[in-house]
């Protein structure tokens, strides 16, 4: 009896998360669809699922129309080099908070994220201002280093609550062996925390590749990444959807293709010390 | 003289005429819209005469104006040229931010822009953005439907035959709607149709001394009459529908009339995205008898900011964009019905134009509009859909939204008039209007 409540239990579940999970990806199945469609069937009501006449027109116009590999490349400098600087400057931050605390760590931690909650537009001008200053306006250096500071405090609390997993007497042993703290960090602490560190490159990889806000707002035709190549298809004046569908199909393909191959280690980092 | 002397010397007197007229790399903001798309595509044209080259850089309409506002506000000199709207041409060119277009060549011929459209982009006499392509807004209709219901469209229809013709043509058991209108709030969208449309009810943003006018009675007669007819004969979901969705019920044939931007008339008769191509028909937008119609007028032109480096290189390149060349090169290129239309007389005493179907109401439709006087009543603004000051598009966008929340059915129109009256006044007194 009890066996086939289980069994039951565990078809309903899956029966759940296979309905919750299309239920979260029918979005991006609907825009990559709608790529390959005509404007006139992109548009149609009722809607066609996969009754059309399938064409790659709209991928050999957004191509022709637009450099995409310049896009691509600025993406992948962008969000790389944001994640890579960020989890430099976050591991000796976190490694701090979590094995050397203070009576204020906790206090610099909330402070930390409080600064997530303040709308990026009412720092924009500032900022525009600053980078005109140092000339980095529309400038690669310029998007890794604001990406990298607008993501600093999830990267610090994520390693942070990684590093709290690890006992402290281990990092203590490596010491009284004679390790420095350079070796402490990088041959004991960090070689521990892998799992935890691989998640939170990826996510914040992610997080940076999909930011859409200052990578519109500070770049023009030098550093634009992806973002700007779907906004440059984006129109309140005619109907461009099978083209902004392809656009998009196009920005979101590498990411999403990392995040398959990478979502072993994608969840277990992010489930990493959940369950004691 | 030697072959290698003789190459020698041509190669210096070639450097020596072209004197500081260096090829240059202009980056030009746009937004996304199938003119300026075509003209992406023909910018070899322009680097073949002129040996510059050009960067693009494309946006959707909200946020090129956000981005193009930092910039010029911060001085930020990201763009060389920046495409702009008639709204931002006074403001920026009051502010000393845009560079005049006053010495454009003999050959450019100013003088052949539309007074309209010149006017709209000009500040104390001055031009200060070239237009590219403008509009107005008219009445698309069915012919077909109009025929089923017995009814002849008149070339400048009142808005209570449209109320009327509307209601006869709705069938809503095959899914017609008899018309369909913009509803999405934000200033450029449902907040654009509204204030045009309250123009021919007589109302008006502002008194003469910038006092909100949302208590008058011409205004509740606009909104009333716009929700009662859009209740009746107007798709579902009306208030969050704009530009597109409202194509898109055309296309489809699913609205017996349309207002909107005459730039939806090459859509809307394109067989290739529309399916009521060959039914459809032009009318003037609707009036009220007050002497005002329910028209506006707008351009996507091109500016220089100020402080540019490149100014020389943006003056040829403006002047070949907004050029007679450059339509009759479109024309060779894609036929007369693609080329940009709304800004030169030229193009509409040329015969080949004249044979386009819609080219003779957008003209009407274009001339019709006076951005100095576009109240029954006087204003101290400019604009005919907007008031060409910097606070007008917070105030709205706010207004707007009150309005879509009538038309959602969460609140009344005196209760959305009221809002609109005392947010609108708060506004203007921070300013320092009042």
């Amino acid at each position: 009896m009890a066996r086939a409540v289980t069994r039951n239990r565990k078809i309903v579940n899956t029966a759940l998360a296979w309905g919750i999970g299309l239920l979260i990806f029918f979005p991006i199945l609907w825009t990559i669809l709608t790529s390959f469609k005509t404007e006139a069937q992109a548009i149609s009501d009722p809607p066609v699922f996969l009754a059309f006449d399938w064409t790659l027109e709209n991928y050999g116009i957004v191509l022709e129309r637009s450099n995409y590999m310049r896009f691509l490349w600025n993406s992948v400098i962008i969000a790389g080099g944001s994640t890579v600087l960020g989890i430099i400057v976050a591991v000796p931050a976190a490694w701090s908070m979590a094995f050397v605390p203070s009576r204020r760590t906790k206090d610099i931690l909330l402070w930390m994220l409080s600064t997530k909650m303040l709308p990026a537009v009412g720092v924009l001008y500032p900022i525009y201002l600053i980078f005109i200053r140092l000339g980095i306006l529309d400038s690669r250096t310029g998007l890794v280093i604001v990406l990298m500071l607008m993501n600093l405090p999830i990267i610090v609390w994520m390693l942070y609550t990684y590093f709290r997993e690890i006992p402290g007497e281990i990092l203590e042993a490596a010491r009284m062996d004679g390790a420095s703290l350079k070796n402490e960090i990088v041959h004991v602490l960090m070689p521990m925390a892998v799992p935890g560190i691989a998640s939170t490159l990826l996510l914040n990889f992610i997080l940076a590749w999909n930011e859409a806000f200052w990578t519109l707002n500070l770049t023009a035709a030098n550093a634009a990444p992806l973002t700007a190549f779907i906004a440059s298809y984006s129109s309140p004046e005619g109907l461009f959807f099978a083209k902004l569908s392809a656009a998009s199909t196009m920005a979101i393909a590498p990411i999403l293709i990392l995040g398959w191959f990478s979502q072993k280690q994608l969840v277990s980092g992010l489930t990493f010390g959940a369950v004691k | 003289m030697s072959f290698r002397k003789a190459s020698f010397a041509a190669t210096a007197m070639t450097l020596v005429t072209a004197g500081g007229a260096l090829a240059e790399t202009l980056t030009i903001a746009t937004v996304n819209n199938g003119d300026m798309i075509r003209m992406q595509g023909l910018t070899q044209d322009f680097t073949d005469r002129t040996g510059h080259t050009v960067e693009w850089v494309t946006l959707e309409e909200n946020v090129l104006r956000q981005r193009v506002t930092t910039d010029i506000a911060a001085k930020g000199g990201s763009f060389d040229i920046m495409t702009i709207g008639m709204y931002e041409t006074p403001i920026w060119a009051a502010n000393g931010w845009l560079v005049p277009l006053d010495d454009l060549s003999a050959e450019y011929d100013a003088d052949d822009i539309l007074p309209a459209m010149a006017n709209g982009l000009s500040h104390e006499g001055t031009l200060y953005a070239a237009p590219f392509y403008g509009e107005s807004s008219m009445l698309m209709y069915r012919t077909d439907l109009m025929e089923k219901a017995g009814l002849e469209m008149p070339k400048a229809p009142t808005w209570q035959f449209v109320k009327e013709a509307a209601a006869a043509m709705t069938d809503r058991d095959n899914d017609i709607n008899g018309i369909c209108l913009r509803g999405k709030a934000g200033w450029g969208e449902g907040g654009a149709f509204i204030t045009a449309m309250s123009n021919s009810f007589g109302a008006r943003w502002f008194d003469e001394d910038w006092n909100a006018q949302f208590d008058t009675q011409a205004w509740a007669d606009t909104l009333n009459f716009y929700v009662d007819m859009m209740t009746e004969s107007g798709p579902a979901g009306y208030a969050t529908n704009g530009f597109n969705e409202n194509l898109s019920l055309f296309q489809q044939g699913k609205c017996g009339m349309w207002i909107d931007a005459t730039v939806a008339a090459s859509f809307v008769t394109n067989p290739n995205e529309s399916t009521v191509a060959d039914k459809v028909g032009f009318a003037l937008a609707p009036d009220n008898g007050l002497g005002k119609r329910s028209n506006w007028l707008w351009a996507w032109a091109l500016a220089i900011p100020a402080g540019t480096q490149k100014e020389a290189a943006a003056k040829e390149f403006i002047e070949w964009a907004t050029s007679k060349s450059y339509i009759e090169l479109v024309a060779a290129k894609e036929g007369w019905a693609n080329v940009p239309p709304g800004t030169r007389t030229s193009l509409y005493e040329n015969p080949e134009y004249q044979s386009v179907p819609f080219a003779q109401m957008t003209l009407d439709s274009i001339l019709s509009a006076d951005p100095k006087n576009p109240t029954v009543d006087p204003v101290p603004y400019v604009g005919i859909q907007f008031a060409a000051i910097p606070e007008f598009a917070g105030i709205a966008t706010e207004v707007s939204q009150e309005f879509s929340a009538v038309y959602a059915g969460q609140q009344t129109v005196e209760e959305a008039l009221a809002k609109a009256q005392a947010l609108t006044n708060d506004a203007m007194e921070a300013a320092g209007y009042r």
